[in-house]
């Protein structure tokens, strides 16, 4: 419907208006042998009555895109649902977007989550997030942003922004909001269903994996557990297994891309029974790949903690200290507490203490500070 | 559907280019023109003076005032503009992304306020 008339507030209004016509007329005149196509044509007649309506009463919105749309796709007899859903997806994601609403539409339009239901995940008010949602419906139907699947050349980019938002999704709920991180999944696992692409898969499998761990990776305290001190005998292996055969998957296409060597990483890890014994190599190589990939400052600093690991923490010091003397990740707090284990492992505790001091300032989740200050603690 | 892309680049880029930088700026924008007219989508298009050509007039409490300069001064300046028909913004974003401008500067797509006449 949306396709069809090109503006989403317009599509729920006819959708209603067919609704209330079959409630009236089915029970008199029998069930349409195929409900769905009956629903939709007389949604659009609806549709074509109310802006005639809205034409005589004001300057209509603009009457005349309805007729091309209208005229130029008949709807065929079975309509494509699951088709209809990913071409909801890309409207939701679409890069013309203001990221935010991007999310927020994405939650509401495909998730059905309420707007009170997403204003409370992104710590606004129902109202502003209304308001954003409000924006980006106006420019999808003022701009004529599509409600389609992009074309083969535009795929790549356009599918990166919607794994983006599913991501931000995900990330959104790591340590609070279950909820949110069982949506992402549901959304990863709609997007491999509907479009088998190995980043799409690779997203899925990365989010298994991380969400296997969930219940192990904060005290009931709420502090958060490091991997190497979680119990691993409480990891979700169904769904490691299921994360596992995905990354296989990813990587069979030979199209593997950075949400897969993720997985790959976080697989090694799901995998091992124990921190000694995980396959640091394994990991260190998977992320020099990533580096080539997808360069980024944040990478080199999981790759300086897996040389640590390998080689030990002099090594991984090094790596870090180049990467910040470099005048990056200076207000990164992963990367002061990342140096401050490894000065504790090191038996620096001066040099430890000042570092996890640092992290302190600047780290934001709670999880994450209560850990930072018991380690403080113990030092 | 009309949509507007506007073409912001470094006007200095212009001025510093080489002979053989200016030959190819110009013929890159020749070809574009060109196969966009193939196309259909194109409506109109021009190049525009240096902003050091510009000239800002507004009327205040009645009284006219002319001033030297564009309207803002910025990094990127407006140089140019094609004036397309497309399917919808994803079309349009296509046609825009060809632009050679896009390559340095941005290109900014606007939708055209169409006004409907009784």
């Amino acid at each position: 419907m949306i396709r069809l008339l090109g503006d989403f507030d317009r599509a729920e209004e006819a959708l209603q208006d067919a609704f209330a016509a079959a409630v009236e007329r089915w029970p008199v005149e029998g069930v349409p042998a195929n409900p769905r196509s009956w629903l939709i044509s007389t949604g659009r007649f609806k549709a074509i009555d109310r802006l005639r309506k809205t034409r005589r009463e004001s300057s209509p919105p603009d009457p005349l895109s309805l007729q091309e749309r209208g005229n130029d796709s008949s709807e065929p007899e079975d309509y494509d649902v699951t088709d209809d859903r990913l071409r909801l997806v890309f409207t939701c994601c679409h890069p013309a977007l203001n990221p935010d609403a991007q999310v927020a539409m994405t939650l509401r339009e495909v998730c059905s989550l309420t707007t009170e239901q997403v204003a409370a995940a992104f710590l606004t008010t129902a109202p502003t997030l209304a308001q954003r949602i409000v924006r980006a419906k106006a420019k999808i139907r003022d701009a004529h942003i599509p409600y389609e699947v992009p074309s083969l050349p535009d795929l790549p980019e356009r599918l990166a922004s919607v794994l983006h938002v599913v991501y931000l999704v995900f990330n959104q709920g790591y340590f609070t909001r279950a909820d949110l991180a069982t949506e992402a999944i549901r959304l990863g696992r709609l997007l491999v269903e509907l479009l088998p692409e190995p980043e799409a898969i690779g997203l899925l499998a990365l989010m298994l994996l991380h969400d296997a761990r969930r219940a192990t990776r904060t005290t009931t305290g709420g502090v958060l557990i490091p991997l190497e001190e979680q119990d691993r005998s409480q990891w979700n292996q169904e769904q490691i297994k299921e994360g596992v055969a995905l990354v296989h998957r990813a990587f069979q296409t030979r199209r593997a891309g950075p949400y897969a060597l993720q997985a790959a990483i976080a697989a090694v890890h799901a995998e091992a029974r124990s921190s000694a014994e995980t396959d640091w190599s394994e990991i260190v190589g998977l992320y020099d790949v990533l580096l080539r990939m997808d360069p980024s400052p944040v990478v080199e600093l999981n790759r300086a903690a897996a040389v640590a690991m390998r080689d030990g923490p002099e090594h991984g010091l090094a790596l870090i200290d180049a990467i910040l003397a470099r005048g990056e990740l200076e207000e990164y707090h992963l990367a002061h507490a990342a140096r401050a284990d490894l000065f504790r492992r090191l038996g620096r505790k001066s040099e430890a203490t000042a570092a996890y001091k640092r992290a302190l300032e600047l780290a934001v989740e709670e999880p994450e500070r209560r850990l930072l200050e018991r380690r403080l603690q113990e030092l | 559907m009309r949509y507007l892309c506007l073409i912001y680049e470094d006007e200095k880029w212009w001025e510093k280019a080489s002979e053989a930088d200016m030959q190819k700026g110009m013929a890159d924008y020749n070809a574009f023109t060109q196969s966009i007219k193939q196309s259909g989508k194109y409506i109109g298009g021009e190049a525009l003076q240096p902003t050091k050509t510009a000239t800002s007039v507004r009327i205040r409490n009645g009284k006219l005032s002319t001033t030297d300069g564009p309207y803002v001064e910025t990094k990127e300046q407006l140089g140019g503009y094609y004036l397309i028909n497309a399917k919808d913004l994803n079309d349009a974003v296509q046609v825009a992304s060809r632009i050679p401008g896009a390559q340095h500067g941005t290109v900014e797509v606007r939708p055209i306020m169409e006004f409907n006449q009784p």
